[in-house]
């Protein structure tokens, strides 16, 4: 604690801090807590593994970053790691309900990418969304509340666990059917590339999407037209309970587009996806779309009906989790750096855990949103309809 | 549980293999709606609505080497368990999984029909089935006709869970069945199922085409009809889409007969004999109608509650002729109620009843919005909301 402490520096206002500072909610006392870190002290690492390039000179395996990054990237992917767990339990007690897709394993490439690109590229995605959208500045109160279909949510409680948006920082969102955001994500580059942004879009879509034809058609369209979109195909090894190998003819899905230049990348190194990103980004400004394929792991099954265990071994998920977890890998950096000890990192995880907890509380004092919400938002509105729930003794709502 | 299945299928084997041949045509089915009286006495197990579909999956595999099952993630059991244990049973060369690309799978269900096989293919939420939409609708439902009846995919049968479970929100929930109303070409059915001492009923819908070059569309209401549809539907010389309340898979438990039975499609079932109002339903929705119908009746409304069963081709005589004896009529559905298949009814009782009806035909069905997350119980036409249309009607 005497340690802790001297590391604890005045409020900073470097970026590092900043980022974390929209990534957890106000009233926070990690918020107070930015380590002193030398933010222009530049750390090389070398990435786990060489990049394999498809039609493409791969970056170099060194990626510089500096302790405040290094530091930041632990705390961030903590974060999203613990409130993943937390809405796991959510859901078990049934204050979560809809269909919810964790990210837990995959915390790296949200952490990675966001690391390489401003708010001004754009990032659309499927339904395992939540990350994404901490990564992207959203607050935990405003994720829990809308996991849980409450007024503060970030989709004002009408979207739920597939659908977080942040239109402030270009997150196109969560979308509910498989593949159908790439081609979204191909239009939204477009209008990048019309209105001169020089900002790019990464659609993200898993290895089971990766079998969708929307895919090659948008794919197609995005080379035939040289638009800046970056195809992030987050690999976890399973679409849904089929393994790759059964669903795929080639699962080197970075090579699958052919005549589209593809990386493959470590997904579970954060540093290997913060490089990835940023040589991407400096490639489809200038020549076209990418394909990144990152190599990760979800540990939790494909949504909460899912156990997760019916068609992989407990073995593969605890070799995983020993071998390749995110966390542990930049927790093993930060020791390596000698930026915090060990005892450090862990009560910074409880801290977290407190965050997280403190966020879930307020999100449960957020209100239902008004029964008339469920006639906004769509062309016609349903005037002088009125609704009812199943027991009438329930208050009716007079629609607008 | 997948051992009992096996252990299930083995007496199906020695009871009813090879009994029979394929029908070609509804009027050959072995057992029509007027006969499941007989179909009572037969012993039978009391399974939940799951079960009954794979016990039916399994009669179609056993009955016919060349039927296939397949979709995503089928041969682990599917998400809802309904395909358990048959990859073991028949081999991963007749049930497979597939990639996760529904325009392919019912593409591939088409062609491989169209060599004369029985294409059993899975859409593991009917929320799923628009990437498939363009396939169904200009591929299988136009194939016989437009080849003048030279090719057809007569063998396909597109299985897929439908309608609201709670708590599944946008994606989850939705009944998408009238789209496919829309067809010639395509049969649409729905399951539908009993719930504890309420016997609720198999609804299905029919999509008819003047020749037979239809897709029908079928929607059962409990695991018995269940059973018995889906044999029918697997076994029709249609490409069939055939609903089932994914609701009820757990929900439902009746007694089902173990032996290779099917109900005729196209052909509606009264339910619940009355004498003031008509309620036409399907699938899982049944079940809350028969509720209303029973506290309809404390306050001394009989009403006659009909399973459509069928969509496309739908038994437009069954509800005539209820119509005409109660000279009202109330449908719902689940799917938002412009353009839904309620509609439809309402516009062709209303050409042949119009001089017997005694007030408008009521619809109480989903309304025009997204289906919602959180408002679910306000979207629903949920049992109050079907009495309160009971009575307006009776009382107009």
């Amino acid at each position: 604690m005497m340690n802790l402490t001297k590391l604890i520096s005045s409020a900073s206002s470097s970026s590092a801090a900043s980022r974390s500072k929209t990534l957890i909610s106000s009233s926070s006392s990690l918020l107070n807590r930015s380590f002193s870190t030398d933010d222009s002290k530049v750390l090389t690492i070398e990435t786990s593994i060489p990049f394999t390039a498809h039609n493409c000179e791969p970056p170099s395996r060194t990626v510089e970053t500096t302790e405040k990054e290094l530091l930041g990237f632990f705390k961030e992917m903590a974060l999203m790691r613990r409130m993943e767990i937390a809405a796991d339990s959510l859901y078990k007690s049934k204050l979560i309900r809809g269909f919810c897709h964790l990210y837990d394993g995959q915390e790296a490439v949200a952490v990675g990418m966001e690391a390489a690109i401003t708010k001004k590229d754009c990032i659309i995605t499927a339904y395992r969304d939540h990350c994404i959208f901490l990564g992207r500045g959203g607050t935990l109160v405003e994720a829990f509340s809308e996991l849980m279909g409450r007024r503060d949510g970030c989709s004002k409680g009408k979207g739920g666990s597939m659908h977080f948006y942040k239109k402030d920082s270009g997150f196109y969102g969560g979308h509910g059917i498989v593949g159908a955001q790439v081609p979204l994500g191909i239009g939204l580059s477009f209008a990048q590339k019309y209105n001169k942004d020089e900002a790019v879009t990464f659609a993200m879509y898993g290895d089971g999407a990766a079998n969708q034809g929307q895919l090659f058609e948008a794919l197609n369209i995005a080379a035939l037209w040289d638009l800046p979109a970056i195809l992030v195909c987050e690999n976890n090894h399973y679409g849904m309970g089929t393994a790759e190998w059964r669903a795929a003819k080639s699962p080197a899905y970075y090579k699958r587009g052919d005549y589209v230049p593809g990386l493959k990348v470590d997904g579970m190194d954060a540093f290997a996806v913060k490089q990835a990103c940023k040589f991407a980004k400096e490639h489809v400004l200038q020549k076209g779309p990418i394909i990144l394929e990152m190599d990760t792991y979800r540990y939790h099954g494909h949504s909460m009906s899912d156990p997760g265990s019916t068609y992989r071994t407990r073995d593969e998920i605890s070799g995983v989790r020993q071998e390749r977890d995110p966390v542990e890998r930049i927790r093993k950096l930060v020791l390596a750096h000698d930026l915090a000890t060990e005892k450090e990192l862990k009560d910074m995880e409880k801290e977290i855990r407190k965050e997280v907890d403190d966020a879930i509380a307020q999100a449960k004092e957020s209100p239902m949103p008004e029964p008339s919400e469920l006639f906004t938002n769509v062309y016609v509105k349903g005037f002088g309809v009125e609704s009812y729930g199943a027991d009438r003794k329930e208050v009716r709502a007079v629609l607008p | 549980m997948a051992k009992s299945v096996k252990e299930l299928g083995k007496q199906w084997m020695i009871s009813s293999f090879s009994k029979r041949g394929f029908s070609t045509a509804c009027s050959t089915l072995k057992s029509s709606s007027s006969s499941s009286s007989t179909m009572e006495k037969q012993s039978g197990k009391s399974v939940n609505l799951f079960t009954a579909v794979n016990q039916a999956l399994y009669i179609a595999l056993e009955t016919d080497p060349n039927a296939y099952l397949f979709g995503e993630d089928v041969s682990f059991g599917g998400v809802f368990r309904c395909s358990t244990g048959l990859a073991d049973q028949f081999g991963s060369k007749r049930v497979f999984n597939t990639p996760l690309c529904e325009q392919g799978i019912v593409g591939f269900g088409i062609g491989l029909a169209a060599m004369g096989n029985r294409a059993i293919a899975e859409v593991q939420f009917a929320d799923y089935i628009f990437p498939a939409f363009d396939q169904i609708v200009n591929e299988a439902a136009k194939f016989r006709y437009r080849s003048g009846n030279q090719f057809n995919c007569g063998g396909l049968t597109i299985r897929t869970p439908y309608g609201a479970v709670g708590h599944g929100g946008h994606y989850h929930s939705q009944s998408p069945e009238s789209f496919f109303c829309q067809v010639p070409g395509l049969k649409v059915t729905f399951h539908s199922a009993s719930i504890g001492a309420l016997h609720v009923e198999v609804f299905i819908l029919y999509l008819q085409s003047p020749a037979q070059a239809k897709v029908k569309v079928v929607i059962p209401r409990s695991p018995k009809q269940e059973k018995g549809l889906l044999l029918a539907s697997i076994r029709d010389p249609n490409p069939v889409i055939f609903f089932e309340p994914k609701w009820l898979y757990r929900l439902a438990v009746e007694e089902v007969p173990e032996d290779d039975y099917m109900f005729p499609l196209s052909e509606a079932e009264v339910i619940r004999h009355g004498s003031d109002i008509t309620l036409v339903g399907w699938g899982s929705q049944l079940a809350v109608m028969e509720q209303a119908c029973v506290d309809a009746e404390k306050e001394g409304i009989s009403c006659e509650l009909i399973d459509l069963k069928t969509l496309i081709p739908w038994d437009k005589e069954t509800v005539e002729a209820s119509v005409r004896k109660t000279g009202r009529l109330l449908v719902s559905h689940e799917a938002p109620v412009t353009g839904g298949f309620g509609a439809e009814i309402s516009a062709s009782i209303m050409e042949r009843c119009f001089s017997r009806l005694e007030a408008p035909v009521a619809r109480t069905c989903g309304l025009d919005t997204p289906f919602p997350l959180v408002f679910e119980p306000f979207f629903m036409p949920t049992k109050n909301k079907i009495l309160d249309a009971i009575k307006a009607t009776v009382n107009y």
